[in-house]
């Protein structure tokens, strides 16, 4: 259908023109640098064919952290734009592209694909498995999540961003009302990462269902792999409704059917209705397995065992159940009556409460405890108090008949920042410095850490606080500018230099990953944090078939008790057998690619193309389909002379028997 | 591994056939016959509802696997999110706005 050739690569905005060139110079720049260090068979081999859990889960950090950075200028401009009244840095139209692609990227691409990478590395070690249920799907989830994400990002610079929100409501985003194709971008990439989101759920259920090891009973497993667990049951419940939802509003918009227009018999509140079903147990989907990490950083750093380990596991499927059941919250002032209004501010309330049941088991952790004042533990300090905040001005929002006070100011925005960033953001932090050396075999700098912690942490208050205030003098949310009169200009003020501090803590973070990955000493001991989980209890690094022998689980904190009793510990000669392992494989890189290009096409409205395309899709399927690759073996030689290796290293606890 | 190469995998290919035949004549149905609305809406309702049963039993193994209780509860948590997106949907959506 009628592309305009001519209006594909966007032009005239400076600020675009100077991204699409810095763009152009890195990928050069890279291609570059990849060639000339003739790396190009090791990516390949080591890395974009691996179906190793680990690897992948390094992979879904690494482009998380390239999505906050993108999601976070988005932020930062919007505050440029808003520091004084009637500013002209940026027009209506580019605000709305902008504070759209920043919800987008930052929950779909930011703390999802964050917390994913981060149950990757982290589960099969911790329920002592030696990979996911299906390494090859799992490889697939991750190539889909990055060809949806890359395809979203293309749309600033080809062809123009989505601009109804990152709600996307109807009528709004339907063709009537905005006729580009930015929101193309919206329906089809979040499409094709959502099924690799989809895929992930399943597959992380299978695993911890089927693959703990030896006495690993499901009341014993660590926090971590519980709230993955649950989460990826409400992935399985949830996901379902995004992907009908995305599938009703592509034919809407390419193929002119009427499911949330306005006219024709549509619905559009439909789609308010379809979206929050899925929205809200999304938020909970990034929140539980931060709620995760928070439980395990603050035994380890508090060296005790998770107080109230039971409530724990029973507020979490709690919180989940009632996750499915308070999406009407999100649009109150859509007119539902005092019954629908009612009955959904009871169940939002309710919510508080197993929440409010987590937040004092990990402040009993503590009580008592032998803290270590690490930075991973100082992100779960702050993490209380801030969470607080969000959570109560929460319950404020979530009163049906109050919440047409506060509705579309920025007092929703300062309380959803106030949930995500003290869970996911200061999560995710956290989980980075306590699984660094798991990762890479050496720490993250603490020092700099320090100041990575406390710049993010004032930064965020002082961006966030004022905008309640903000709020509540009926500063509304996705408005790009403001008039002198409106008196809003000091706490703006306030909140855009607070942004900048932010932005200087998430360089602190940058800065501390080069300079590690530099000059850190490599000569740690595989478990640098005295800690109590499984991951913890082989070589970090770990080996690419995670544990030589299978440990055996007699208590919950598995290897705390391992290393107290001196049980497990060491390795005879005579335990060692053949390993299986899956093989790598090529396909779902390329089914990858062939998802972006007929992606693109269908964005473009491009159908016969996009068709053709697709048939690649298929084609993978049939391949995978008839592919009867069954692994290989790792060897003892090779089993032998690696755990020798890290077992006799300095620093380490002299674990392998067999050589003395 | 010779097992699995053994049967041909009878089931998955009538069960997809049999899926693909019930949504086209579901579309038919409703695009080309002048059935009236509700008429239209029962009959693709109940192909619906066969064609879920049929996924139940040719792509999902109900029928399938030694332990019952986990069948139970799988069919439970599928039922009860069913219950949860269609009934609430319906009961939200047709509150208060009448068109
Ligand atoms: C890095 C620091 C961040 C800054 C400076 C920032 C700033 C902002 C601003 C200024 C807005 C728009 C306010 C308006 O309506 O005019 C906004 C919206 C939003 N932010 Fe952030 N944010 C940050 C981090 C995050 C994170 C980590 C998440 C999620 C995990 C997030 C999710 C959202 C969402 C969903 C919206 C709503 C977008 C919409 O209105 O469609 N933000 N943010």
């Amino acid at each position: 259908m009628g592309i305009k050739w001519n209006e594909i690569l966007i032009t005239g905005d400076p600020l675009i023109l100077g991204s699409q060139i810095a763009i152009l110079l890195t990928m050069i720049g890279i291609v570059g640098g990849i060639t000339y260090l003739k790396k190009w068979k090791w990516l390949w081999t080591e890395w974009l064919t691996t179906v190793d859990h680990k690897k992948i889960g390094i992979m879904y950090i690494i482009s998380a952290v390239l999505m906050f950075f993108r999601g976070g200028m988005d932020g930062i401009l919007m505050r440029v734009q808003t520091s004084r009244p009637e500013m002209e840095f940026l027009n209506a139209q580019h605000y709305n592209e902008i504070f759209t692609t920043h919800g987008v990227i930052m929950i779909l691409f930011m703390a999802m694909p964050f917390l994913i990478g981060f149950m990757n590395l982290v589960i099969p070690l911790q329920i002592g498995a030696r990979d996911v249920a299906f390494p090859q799907l799992n490889a697939l989830s991750f190539w889909l999540f990055f060809c949806g994400a890359m395809l979203f990002n293309l749309s600033f610079v080809v062809g123009g961003s989505p601009d109804a929100g990152w709600t996307s409501y109807f009528p709004l985003a339907g063709k009537e009302f905005s006729p580009g194709i930015g929101n193309n971008y919206y329906a089809v990439a979040l499409q094709i990462s959502g099924i690799g989101t989809l895929m992930t759920g399943i597959n992380f259920i299978v695993t911890i269902l089927k693959m703990r090891t030896k006495g690993m009973t499901l009341m014993r497993m660590p926090m971590f792999s519980w709230t993955t667990f649950i989460t990826s049951i409400i992935i399985v419940a949830s996901f379902p409704i995004l992907t009908v939802a995305l599938a009703l509003m592509t034919f809407d918009r390419l193929y002119g059917t009427h499911f949330f227009t306005l006219s024709g018999g549509g619905l559009d509140m439909l789609w308010a209705n379809l979206f929050w079903l899925w929205g809200h147990p999304e938020v909970y989907i990034v929140a539980l397995p931060a709620f995760g990490i928070f439980s395990e950083v603050i035994a380890t750093f508090s060296r005790k065992t998770l107080y109230g380990y039971k409530s724990m596991v029973f507020s979490i499927v709690g919180i989940a159940i009632l996750s499915m059941v308070v999406w009407v919250h999100h649009f109150y002032t859509m007119g539902a009556g005092p019954g629908v209004n009612s009955i959904f501010s009871i169940t939002t309330m309710m919510i508080a409460v197993p929440t409010g049941v987590k937040m004092f088991n990990w402040l009993f952790t503590m009580r008592k405890g032998r803290i270590k004042m690490t930075t991973a533990m100082l992100w779960a300090l702050a993490f209380v108090p801030c969470f607080v905040i969000g959570g109560v001005t929460g319950v404020m929002l979530g009163m049906g008949a109050a919440d047409y006070q506060y509705h579309n100011t920025l007092f929703l925005v300062a309380h959803f920042h106030y949930v995500l960033i003290p869970a996911v953001v200061f999560a995710v932090f956290a989980g980075t410095y306590y699984w660094w050396p798991k990762m890479f075999g050496h720490m993250l700098n603490e020092k700099i850490g320090k100041w990575h912690f406390w710049l993010f942490v004032i930064g965020f208050n002082m961006t966030f606080m004022p905008m309640f205030f903000l709020g509540l003098d009926g500063a509304v949310r996705r408005s790009y500018t403001y008039s002198v009169e409106s008196g809003y200009a000091p706490l703006f003020f306030v909140s855009f230099i607070g942004s900048i501090i932010l932005a200087l803590g998430f360089a602190a973070f940058c800065y501390n990953i080069y300079w590690s990955v530099r000059y850190a000493d490599r000569n740690i001991p595989s478990d640098p944090w005295d800690a109590r989980t499984l991951e913890w209890a082989t070589a970090s690094p770990v080996q690419h078939y995670n544990f030589a022998k299978l440990p055996e689980v007699k208590s919950m904190d598995a290897f705390w008790y391992m290393k107290k009793n001196n049980e497990g510990l060491t390795l005879k000669k005579e335990e060692l057998e053949e390993i299986h392992m899956p093989s790598n494989s090529g396909l779902p890189f390329i089914m990858c690619v062939v998802f972006g290009i007929s992606g693109f096409f269908l964005v473009f409205e491009w159908h016969i193309a996009a068709a053709v395309a697709a048939v690649g899709i298929f084609a993978g399927l049939i391949i995978r389909s008839f592919d009867y690759n069954d692994g290989f073996h790792v060897h003892k030689e090779e089993i032998e002379q690696t755990e020798s290796a890290w077992r006799n290293g300095e620093g380490e606890v002299n674990r392998y028997v067999g050589k003395r | 591994m010779d097992k699995k190469m053994k049967r041909y995998p009878i089931g998955h290919v009538v069960g997809f056939l049999s899926s693909l035949l019930l949504t086209f004549v579901a579309a038919g149905i409703a695009l080309r016959t002048s059935l009236s609305f509700h008429t239209i809406m029962l009959l693709i309702g109940g192909l619906a509802l066969v064609q879920a049963a049929l996924q139940l039993f040719m792509f999902m193994h109900v029928n399938e696997g030694e332990d019952r209780k986990t069948q139970v509860i799988n069919i439970a948590y599928g039922l009860i999110v069913a219950v949860i997106i269609v009934a609430g949907s319906i009961w939200v959506m047709s509150f208060g706005h009448h068109h």
